[in-house]
């Protein structure tokens, strides 16, 4: 079973890859319970950051 | 922490706030239910409540596992771990948990049961492996997320032929409580709350993907929203809901993208469809008994089933007649209009599950919130 060691802020857990078998080294993931569930796209994260930004920027142009 | 501290930015939470403000109708009232408790302390957390506007209400939602486990199961499990054989492992938030007669697994422990917190799944698997003379048991509790784990320290004590491992199986499903709140006939005793649209979970969502939502946006006609964890996804997921609110939509909307694909973690459900089967029907706190809400392992596994090698037989026990649990776990009630809320229940002597978990809405109340009620009340 494939495991991996993942930082959270500084601490560094062993974590279970069963159900992410394509995370690989350097990629941010989901971990709940000791199991990867996810990775976190950066693009994708890139882009709800841009798009809250423009949310905030128009209410703050209208005010 | 990359991809945590840039969704909490409190400037970029005020602007947002500003621009709730600006997309409600002020003749409005807007009900939005968070199921998850991970948004539920989120929410008083960050005091995201002080931010919106008056007519946006949040109704916090029975999403918390340890919350909406009845005691009924919680005494079995006390009984098992009673049993001298028996090794009980647990995940850490149950052991605080009131049972029948006052009772915990802290307590239990601490008059000898042999009672064992793990963090995770495969930890109970090793304890079985490494100490073949007693049955360890793993007491199971959770959504869609914990199930998966389950499912594979199930496959993995088979694969070892491990024959002194069970596993007490308590997995509920997010979909029919959501479907039981907002249609369940016997709500009538507790009121039925008014809900405009949902925050969907964000862990729970990165496994079954956003694809089981669709029902409830199209047959109830109510919005979704699938959020991630941090303020500022909750409050963007807000403005997403109350856009879908003014333009008349119902639809399935995914806020959490950077986590959340449309048909989940495929590996994970797979593993889940392999070990387990519906119950017919399951009991919840809060909620009664639901229709198909609960799993349990199918007969091929029924070797490391704890309820059939154990004979464990559900006896429904009564909560506390004064704790508002129930009615709060609908959103019915909030936690300051329970009486003991506060008085004789608070996080270091719980009487109802709201108050046990951090993702209860008493606790995250009674932890975040209760300053401000203080201050509303001053003059």
């Amino acid at each position: 079973m494939r495991l991996g060691r993942v930082d959270f802020g500084g601490v560094v857990k062993e974590v279970n890859l069963a159900f992410l078998p394509e995370a690989d080294i350097g990629d941010f993931v989901v971990v709940h319970v000791g199991y990867a569930l996810a990775k976190i796209d950066p693009e994708e994260a890139r882009r709800t950051l841009a798009l809250l930004a423009e949310a905030g920027a128009a209410a703050e142009a209208a005010s | 922490m990359k991809y945590v501290d840039e969704y909490r930015d409190g400037r970029l939470a005020r602007s947002l706030a500003a621009a709730i403000a600006r997309a409600v109708d002020p003749s409005a009232d807007y009900h939005f239910m968070e199921f998850c408790g991970g948004h539920t302390h989120a929410i008083s957390r960050y005091g995201l409540e002080d931010v919106l506007p008056t007519n946006v209400r949040m109704i916090h939602g029975p999403g918390c596992p340890v919350c909406v486990l009845p005691v009924g199961r919680l005494d079995a499990a006390l009984r098992l771990a009673g049993r001298p054989e028996v090794t009980l492992c647990t995940y850490g938030d149950l052991m605080r948990v009131p049972a029948s007669h006052g009772m915990t697994l802290l307590r239990a422990k601490a008059a000898g049961a042999d009672i064992r917190i793990v963090y995770s799944t495969l930890d109970a698997v090793r304890i079985a492996e490494a100490e073949p003379d007693r049955e360890v048991v793993f007491f199971a509790i959770g959504f869609e997320t914990t199930a998966p784990p389950t499912a594979l320290a199930i496959r993995l004590a088979a694969a070892k032929r491990l024959t002194n491992f069970a596993v007490f199986c308590n997995h509920v499903l997010t979909p029919p409580a959501i479907q039981n709140i907002l249609e369940s006939p016997d709500v009538r005793a507790l009121g039925r709350v008014r809900v405009d649209g949902f925050i969907g979970p964000a862990h729970v969502s990165t496994v079954i993907g956003t694809e089981p939502y669709a029902f409830f946006a199209e047959e109830f006609e109510k919005p979704v929203v699938v959020a991630g964890f941090e303020p500022l996804d909750v409050m963007q997921a807000i403005l997403m809901l109350i856009a879908q609110v003014n333009e008349g939509r119902h639809e399935v909307e995914n806020q959490y993208v950077r986590a959340v694909r449309r048909d989940g973690n495929s590996k994970a459900k797979a593993d889940v469809a392999e070990i387990f089967e519906l119950r017919k029907s399951f009991e919840w706190r809060g909620l009664g008994v639901v229709p198909y809400s609960g799993l349990r392992l199918k007969e091929a596994y029924a070797a490391y089933d704890a309820e059939r090698r154990f004979g464990i037989a559900y006896v429904p026990a009564a909560d506390n007649p004064a704790c508002e649990c129930g009615a709060i776990l609908r959103g019915v009630k909030k936690p300051t209009e329970c009486k003991l809320f506060g008085t004789a229940c608070t996080p270091d002597t719980p009487m109802g599950s709201c108050m046990v978990s951090a993702e209860g809405a008493c606790a995250a109340h009674w932890t975040y919130g209760r300053f401000r009620d203080r201050q509303r009340r001053a003059p």
